[in-house]
């Protein structure tokens, strides 16, 4: 295990320590300690390894991920893995907003609440958050799956594309051209896989499906005459 | 963008260094806006005095005569303590009302930062860091304060530019954001015989609570209809004589965290500025829900 101290190093030293590592390094275990909020920790990381963050963090935190696994014990401020490509992100506290923005792939976990515009433009990231989440969230979300253990906020999924919403508590509006879909087995089993990933117990038949009603991205043959 | 910070000690062991722990929150927030920066520190209070906080370009020739011309024609007793480019004027509370009029026929380019009776305003252009030490911020002792640091978006940079604003007495107000329906706003306010100084934003919305508050609605009530009659983006951070409250708009896109301890409820635009606070791992850490009214009182 290393130990990095970033109040002691600084930022710039701690990201492009981590940018060195390859594929195949064997410096697998990072623990970064006196984070404070700082911003943009542990950011475009592309190698097979683990970063425990003790403590909370700013901005930005694990943002453009490829494979690492990034443990916050605390809490994280707006962006945590925007635009994440693969690997693991979980957070023990709760995240700001946008979480998971325009994430294309890997996983993202919130043990705590997220606030607004969770999942945000989300582009294939599975986003797993335990308790609730803030309104505006998978506003314009293309694919992967946001699955909440809690209750949504206003405007859930609005102009929403084809990323796939599962909420167990309330939602408390749905955005333009959401809408709740029929829970098959296929789902039941993605959510299985999720949940447990996740390290949630809650069980995949107390959720609801919402998803796109394609009304609003289909191009409108009667609209022809707009051109 | 602009940072933000506030906070409000429930243990009074702590009333000496608040000066400190709000400067350092301040100047943590810096990289949010270099343009200006200011504090307002709610400090104890003279029984029957109200308080003053006027500032002069020329503070030390402008201040030297103003305490016997005010007596003189305000028949009172009169003190003044100079902070660099501003001073606090002291006076009976029996002539608050007079004040102004008194200070603008002495010399009217000396500007008022603050009226009521305990709050003091300090604000200039410059760095959180110069700012906070030319006016010996950390030095001062209160019971709560607010601060603000300014990227400037809709107005010039200049001193009264700079938050917080004043609004009622002993009440002040700090912004991040930006208000769109500003101009249509101050014509209304105005209208109604509401002084506005600048083309500030945030000083319309400080004048839009201040009126509020005039035509009897409670802190409270003006920082609800608030949420209905201004446009734009906002986290208000507001500071009365007992207490400080803070309220974001429904979209919330202006960041926010607070936290809470036995001993205070602290305020930032970022969790940055919270971290030397004391006990803070243990702290309740939370963000604030859009539309929503949050207030505590001493």
């Amino acid at each position: 295990m290393l130990e990095f101290d970033l109040q002691e190093n600084g930022l710039r030293k701690l990201n492009s320590a981590l940018h060195d590592q390859k594929e195949n390094t064997n410096q697998t275990a990072w623990d970064v300690i006196n984070p404070k909020g700082s911003h943009a920790i542990a950011v475009g990381i592309d190698a097979p390894i683990e970063v425990n963050i003790n403590g909370s963090t700013g901005y930005y935190c694990g943002g453009m991920n490829k494979q690492a696994t990034i443990n916050v014990k605390g809490s994280v401020g707006p962006g945590v893995a925007e635009n994440m490509m693969s690997g693991k992100v979980v957070i023990e506290g709760d995240a700001s907003q946008y979480a998971g923005a325009t994430g294309h792939g890997g996983l993202l976990v919130i043990k705590g609440n997220a606030s607004s515009r969770c999942g945000i433009s989300m582009k294939g990231i599975n986003i797993v958050v335990h308790g609730n989440i803030g309104h505006m969230s998978a506003f314009m979300a293309q694919s992967g799956n946001l699955v909440v253990c809690g209750d949504a906020g206003d405007a859930l999924g609005d102009s929403l594309y084809e990323a796939k919403l599962f909420v167990r508590g309330s939602v408390k509006s749905l955005g333009a051209d959401c809408e709740k879909k029929e829970m098959r087995p296929e789902h039941i089993e993605l959510l299985k896989q999720l949940l447990s990933e996740a390290e949630s117990d809650a069980k995949p038949e107390e959720f609801t499906r919402y998803g796109s009603a394609r009304t609003l991205y289909n191009f409108n043959i009667d609209n022809s005459d707009a051109y | 963008m602009c940072g933000i910070v506030g906070l409000f000690l429930k243990d009074a062991s702590l009333e000496t260094n608040l000066g400190n722990l709000l400067s350092d929150m301040l100047v943590t927030m810096t990289d949010r806006g270099p343009d200006s920066a200011g504090i307002a520190i709610y400090a104890d209070k003279d029984a029957g005095r109200a308080k003053f906080t006027i500032q002069s370009d020329n503070a030390h020739k402008d201040f030297e005569d103003l305490p016997n011309y005010l007596s003189k024609h305000l028949n009172c007793s009169v003190d003044i303590r100079i902070n660099d480019t501003h001073a606090v004027v002291t006076l009976d509370e029996s002539v608050t009302g007079k004040f102004s009029a008194a200070l603008t026929s002495f010399n009217p380019k000396i500007r008022t930062m603050s009226r009521g009776s305990s709050l003091e305003i300090y604000k200039e252009v410059g760095l959180p860091k110069q700012v906070t030490e030319r006016f010996k911020i950390p030095q001062m002792s209160g019971r709560h304060g607010i601060g603000h640091t300014r990227m400037a978006t809709e107005s010039a940079v200049t001193t009264m530019g700079a938050h917080p604003f004043n609004t009622g007495l002993d009440q002040c107000l700090v912004h991040n954001g930006s208000l769109s329906n500003h101009n249509s706003l101050r014509r209304q306010l105005r209208r109604e015989g509401v002084h506005i100084e600048t083309e500030n934003d945030t000083e319309v919305g400080a004048a839009y609570l201040t009126w509020k508050m005039q035509n009897g609605a409670s802190l409270g009530e003006a920082l609800e209809s608030s949420l209905e009659d201004l446009d734009g983006f906002f986290t208000f951070v507001v500071g009365t004589e007992d207490g400080f409250g803070v309220v974001r708009d429904p979209i919330a896109c202006k960041p926010a965290v607070m936290a809470e301890t036995d001993q205070y409820v602290a305020f930032g635009s970022e969790y940055r500025a919270l971290v030397n606070l004391p006990e803070i791992d243990s702290a309740r850490v939370w963000e604030p829900e859009p539309a929503t009214v949050y207030f505590w009182k001493h």
